[in-house]
């Protein structure tokens, strides 16, 4: 079997986030992480090829510092990664991302039975990514999904859906995007972080995929970034029994609107 | 001169930080409570070839550097000093002298055992009378056709009580004071050992310190392990780079009790505002983050020295002077910024002022480790 990850290279969750002087969010001194959610997609991949055979390619789109992702992937256990880095990429969003990918895996990195992603990544929780490129290969697709079984060139998927979850069967090629709980992830073991360091990691540009900037132009234009609001003290009614409740109601009625 | 982690050391770090926070943190407390030696995650620890991190690959070690093995034995001591120790003993008392003075069979087997995490080692060293008097040893060696017959007692021996190896320095010519001293791998399943007194201790109570009991215990001519009245220098070689993992464990200590202390004072208000704003807290910060970060460089350098095959005795016991005494004052001053919360066991603070203590003590008294860098400074 062919088995496909993608991955993103995220803040890690614990960064401080600092919007520097450009008013873009700044990356000084914080620490990358694989995202957490990926982490389920190669997890999964590497056990779907320990039960099947194959190999594992794990994909991205990013920077120089994306290699660090790729390598802990392959540390983890996956054969080979393929990093698509492209000045044009920089600022890429969800539909610059998915035309990439999108190209990559109907063209060099064609004939994959089945793809792995997380469902979204811990860092602009966009989620879209997982959808658009299924769309955009016109294969089938399990979002949100917490189980797996493969048999037969079939997938039996359990998925979350609002208030309950679903069971889908798909067919081969599919992509499936992991939500947590659909595996334990390994640690990559000391022997696998040295091996994967002579692992195969390529990294292309969009002029190797045969695309253009244009091609990869973003439908979302960010315009400026904020800090959320810092917390506000809370509020201290004071006064006999009766004012006070009546005053917390009121005010969980007409402020906050809870009641 | 460079200051940053190769993509491997990287790797290791982010893998071991992820593992000891996922898996050690969460029992440490009940590790120290009920001086359970944490069996569960010693396993998982070999799995992912921490028990014998600079071993070579040959011998199913992982084959990295010792700056890699400070690394994980800090962050996983940052978690739990304990689990810390019975790692540090396995990589730097038990595989190190076998990978340095062994042959090629003792390699293959003992040292493929223990770096694969299968067997855990020991290193049976202090008796009753010879402490850091490492060589008025009692207890005996003596050939009798082809075998070796061990008579003695050593006590205060980490993982003794579960260990399967031992590296054993016994006396196999008396009248020949250190010189008559030589080391033996004795497998610990043999009908003339026995476990003795196992030590309640102040702190590390995850791990056992036992007693090693031998009463005619016989082993195979072939486990004498390098030359025979070569015991006290591989008892020394061993000690060096041992030095370097306690060092890493008080790293672990101190930085524990830093950031939690560090942590507690942003949170807590008095006189209207976060103790932290207090210079009196501070002071006590900066100058434990100071210490730590020079105890740090040091233990890294030491071990860069053993990397590159260079001699590293006077920096290895530098290093672990320095970290300990570090470890030591930052669980002091962490508890003091606690304050009374400090003082119980609702916080670790406690546990790391236990833990901390015994890198002054043991592979090595601070005491020693300036005899150490005296002799070497004056020599």
């Amino acid at each position: 079997m062919k088995i496909v990850a993608c991955i993103k290279q995220t803040f890690d969750t614990e960064a401080k986030i600092v919007i520097g002087a450009d008013g873009q969010i700044s990356d000084e001194g914080v620490n990358l992480i694989l995202n957490p959610y990926d982490e389920f997609a190669v997890e999964e991949a590497i056990k779907t090829k320990e039960n099947n055979g194959g190999e594992v390619v794990i994909v991205t789109v990013g920077g120089d510092s994306a290699q660090e992702a790729l390598r802990y992937s392959l540390a983890m256990g996956a054969d080979r990664a393929v990093l698509i880095n492209d000045p044009a990429l920089a600022n890429a969003d969800s539909h610059a991302v998915s035309v990439a990918l999108a190209k990559l895996l109907s063209d060099k990195e064609a004939g994959f039975d089945i793809i792995f992603a997380g469902k979204e990544a811990v860092d602009d929780g966009v989620a879209q990514v997982p959808s658009r490129l299924a769309a955009k290969l016109d294969i089938a697709l399990a979002n949100v999904v917490t189980a797996i079984e493969l048999a037969d060139g079939k997938i039996s998927v359990t998925r979350e859906i609002d208030g309950g979850t679903e069971d889908l069967e798909m067919a081969l090629p599919a992509l499936v995007a992991a939500q947590k709980g659909l595996n334990e992830v390994r640690y990559p073991s000391l022997p696998g972080i040295m091996k994967a360091k002579r692992k195969p990691l390529e990294v292309i540009s969009l002029a190797d995929l045969g695309l253009s900037a244009d091609d990869v132009a973003t439908k979302v234009e960010m315009i400026s970034a904020e800090l959320p609001p810092a917390r506000k003290a809370g509020q201290k009614l004071t006064g006999e029994v009766d004012e006070v409740v009546a005053k917390l109601v009121d005010l969980l009625k007409n402020e906050a609107k809870v009641i | 001169m460079e200051f940053v982690y190769t993509e491997e050391e990287k790797m290791m770090l982010q893998m071991v930080r992820n593992f000891a926070e996922k898996e050690l943190k969460p029992i440490a407390k009940e590790v120290d409570k009920e001086h359970k030696f944490p069996a569960a995650n010693v396993k998982k620890i070999g799995e992912l070839g921490l028990m014998g991190v600079s071993v070579p690959v040959d011998y199913e070690g992982s084959g990295m550097s010792n700056i890699c093995y400070s690394i994980a034995i800090e962050e996983i001591s940052r978690q739990c000093a304990a689990t810390g120790v019975i790692v540090s003993v396995n990589n730097s008392l038990a595989c190190d002298p076998v990978k340095i003075f062994g042959t090629e069979a003792q390699k293959q087997k003992y040292l493929a055992d223990m770096a694969s995490g299968r067997k855990l080692g020991c290193l049976g060293l202090t008796e009753p009378n010879a402490g850091s008097d490492a060589a008025n040893l009692a207890t005996t060696a003596v050939l009798d056709g082809d075998e070796w017959v061990i008579n003695g007692r050593k006590i205060f021996i980490t993982n003794g009580n579960e260990a399967d190896y031992c590296i054993l320095i016994a006396a196999t010519d008396k009248s020949k004071g250190h010189r008559g001293l030589s080391a033996f791998i004795v497998e610990l399943d043999n009908p003339g050992f026995s476990v003795g007194t196992l030590e309640d201790k102040l702190g590390i109570r995850g791990s056992s310190t036992a007693e090693l009991v031998f009463e005619d215990c016989r082993i195979p001519k072939d486990n004498l392990l390098g030359e025979e009245g070569r015991g006290f220098k591989v008892a020394l070689t061993t000690l060096d780079g041992g030095r370097i993992g306690i060092a890493s464990q008080a790293l672990g200590i101190a930085r524990a009790a830093i950031e939690d202390a560090t942590a507690y004072a942003k949170e807590r208000v008095q006189f209207g505002k976060p103790i932290a704003k207090l210079q009196a807290i501070q002071w006590m910060l900066a100058d434990l983050t100071t210490q730590y970060e020079a105890a740090r460089l040091l233990t890294h350098r030491a071990a860069y020295l053993k990397d590159q095959g260079k001699s590293f005795s006077k920096e290895a016991a530098m290093a672990k002077l320095m970290a300990a005494e570090t470890a030591m004052k930052a669980a002091t001053q962490g508890i003091q910024i606690l304050g009374g919360y400090g003082y119980t066991t609702d916080y670790p603070l406690e546990r790391y002022f236990r833990d901390a203590k015994i890198t002054e003590i043991y592979e090595g008294t601070s005491e020693v480790m300036r005899l150490v860098i005296a002799t070497n400074i004056l020599s």
